[in-house]
């Protein structure tokens, strides 16, 4: 069957500005594929003079759907946005709806919250560093670190029930609480973090090639990175501490030691390093959070809120009140008063923020997700211009776009 | 109030409405024609140099209908600012902050493609996450959720939910 297909996008520019220079479209796809972009860019030899960066190829109406279904029913969706650290995604949201409930989440909810977030931030920042090595071809550093990457997803799978999509936030508190053991396996993959993550720094940070790579390759200054919106390690790789858990602190990131690691001059080695570091600080923020859940942290996971969280099952089974209110729960959704709520927690890529608008019933009248990676996309040719055809593949994976999360 | 949050008010009092305070954000709505000069302040007096997000509000069959919202974060002051303004479906024009944020660019574009508010001065409205030649703004509150465009034609005989 043969079938024109119209194209998708229209590029910024069609006709390149001087004679000796070519227009190239690269993508969708490829840049070693993190994700499905398409960049034109106008060439002068090898280093790239334009780039128009478009995003898109994964929108799949995110927003549109969140509107047609109660508040807890988004729990899955907001899972897809980063399926790299779902569970951030899954607290933010949720955070944001107890603001406009005005929930106040149990101890031992805030500081598990705050484990798991810093422990799917570790598994992030893997996946990017990891998948970043192997397109620069050092393979034996990605084997290490996706491996590490797997223990993080399997003990995830222990707690949540699945490897990736978790939906284990819920509206007041949480699904379940954790497995006998659980803490105990943690301890056992943080050391092999250590000893893994050692490696990797040792057959990385020196190497001649990686070096040659990546430093001094799409630098970013702090105030182009603000101007453009980058937040998270790319702002912090400017030089700046700027970090939502410090500046604004929310779950339990006041009561925890920890630095904010920051770069030189934004290129993509600071880029790297940004990220090693700041799985170090997650490591060491979890050994706390262990020690907290266990002084401060014990006690029931949801709060006692009939408004969102299901009655135990052995009453809907033995009274009508709590019958009628798993029923109301389930079929009509938690009544969130009217108003509208912004809620931004530092996800692993950066300032990730809900805003919803409640009208007063079970199902949002709209959710916004302000999501890192739409912005960085936004400044990517930032990054592009002036570098090399081939920095592309380096620094596209520095900035670690999650098509879930920009697209949605 | 945080103080900050007071000087603004005070020195922006005759361009905002009533200005509060929600949940830690402050909320100044605004007339759409003061948008430049209230947002020029708060870049250039108070220090509020992230522009975080701009989005819109489907208010159908209210009128005006559409509320146009914009975030700013100050990595001085570590505090937020939400700038609101209602337009009318018949002229759901503002201006474009382009000029004083870069990252509006990219954000105007999504915006404008979901509820077609125009933002003047932004010379680059192309679709992002949408494609070339879609009709129709999806976010919009009258868009069947369940209206299909595929770009590839689907095989014969499928027929399409709320198809045209």
């Amino acid at each position: 069957m043969e079938m024109k297909l119209p194209n998708p996008i229209r590029p910024a520019f069609t006709k390149p500005a001087r004679e000796d220079t070519t227009i190239v479209n690269i993508g969708p796809s490829h840049p070693a594929t993190h994700g499905t972009i398409q960049i034109v860019a106008e060439i002068d030899g090898e280093r790239i003079l334009r780039a128009d960066v478009h995003c898109g190829y994964l929108h799949r109406g995110f927003e549109k759907e969140c509107e047609a279904h109660t508040w807890h029913n988004l729990i899955p969706y907001v899972d897809r946005l980063n399926y790299c650290s779902a569970l951030i995604n899954n607290f933010a949201y949720c955070d944001a709806v107890e603001t406009l409930m005005g929930i106040e989440i149990t101890p031992r909810t805030k500081y598990l919250r705050t484990l798991l977030a810093e422990y799917s931030r570790i598994a992030d920042h893997l996946t990017c560093i990891a998948a970043a090595l192997m397109e620069l071809g050092a393979m034996t550093a990605f084997l290490y670190l996706v491996m590490l990457r797997d223990y993080i997803y399997e003990h995830l799978a222990d707690v949540t029930g699945a490897r990736l999509t978790y939906s284990y936030g819920r509206i007041g508190g949480l699904a379940r609480d954790l497995p006998e053991g659980w803490l105990t396996r943690l301890e056992e993959i943080l050391v092999q973090y250590e000893d893994f993550v050692g490696r990797v720094h040792g057959l990385v940070d020196r190497n001649r090639i990686f070096i040659d790579r990546m430093r001094n390759v799409a630098c970013l200054s702090t105030a182009d990175a603000v101007n453009w919106g980058y937040t998270g390690p790319i702002l912090r790789s400017t030089g700046v501490p700027r970090d939502l858990r410090k500046d604004t602190p929310y779950l339990a990131y006041a009561e925890i030691d920890f630095e904010v690691p920051t770069g030189i001059k934004g290129d993509n080695y600071d880029r790297y390093y940004v990220r090693m570091r700041e799985m170090d600080e997650s490591v060491h923020m979890i050994r706390q959070l262990v020690d907290l859940l266990q002084e401060k942290g014990q006690g029931p996971i949801n709060v006692d809120d009939r408004r969102c969280v299901l009655p135990p099952k052995h009453l809907v089974y033995s009274e009508i009140e709590s019958l009628i209110n798993h029923f109301k729960l389930v079929m009509e959704g938690p009544q969130v008063p009217a108003g509208d709520v912004y809620v931004a927690h530092e996800s692993a890529n950066g300032e990730l923020g809900f805003y919803l608008v409640s009208t007063g019933g079970g199902t949002p009248y709209k959710v916004h997700c302000r999501a890192p990676s739409f912005v960085h996309m936004g400044g990517a040719h930032r990054m592009l211009e002036g570098y090399q055809l081939a920095d592309i593949v380096p620094t596209f994976g520095s900035i670690n776009m999650i098509g879930g999360e920009c697209d949605r | 109030m945080a103080p900050i949050f007071e000087r603004i008010r005070e020195a922006l009092a005759p361009k905002i409405g009533e200005a509060s305070v929600a949940h830690g954000v402050l909320v100044l709505p605004i007339s759409a024609d003061a948008l430049l000069e209230v947002v020029g302040a708060l870049k250039e007096h108070f220090r509020f140099d992230l522009f975080l997000d701009v989005t819109a509000v489907d208010w159908l069959p209210q009128e005006p209908r559409f509320e146009v919202v914009w975030h700013f974060y100050s990595t001085m002051h570590k505090l937020r600012v939400r700038v609101k303004t209602r337009v009318a479906e018949a002229e759901a024009v503002v201006d474009s902050l382009t000029g004083l944020y870069g990252s509006a660019h990219f954000m105007e574009r999504e915006c404008h493609e979901m509820y077609g508010i125009v933002f003047r001065g932004n010379a680059d409205l192309r679709p992002i996450l949408l494609y070339e030649g879609f009709k129709g703004h999806p976010l919009r509150k009258d868009y069947p959720k369940e209206r299909e465009q595929p770009l590839v034609p689907y095989r014969e005989g499928y027929e399409m939910p709320g198809g045209e």
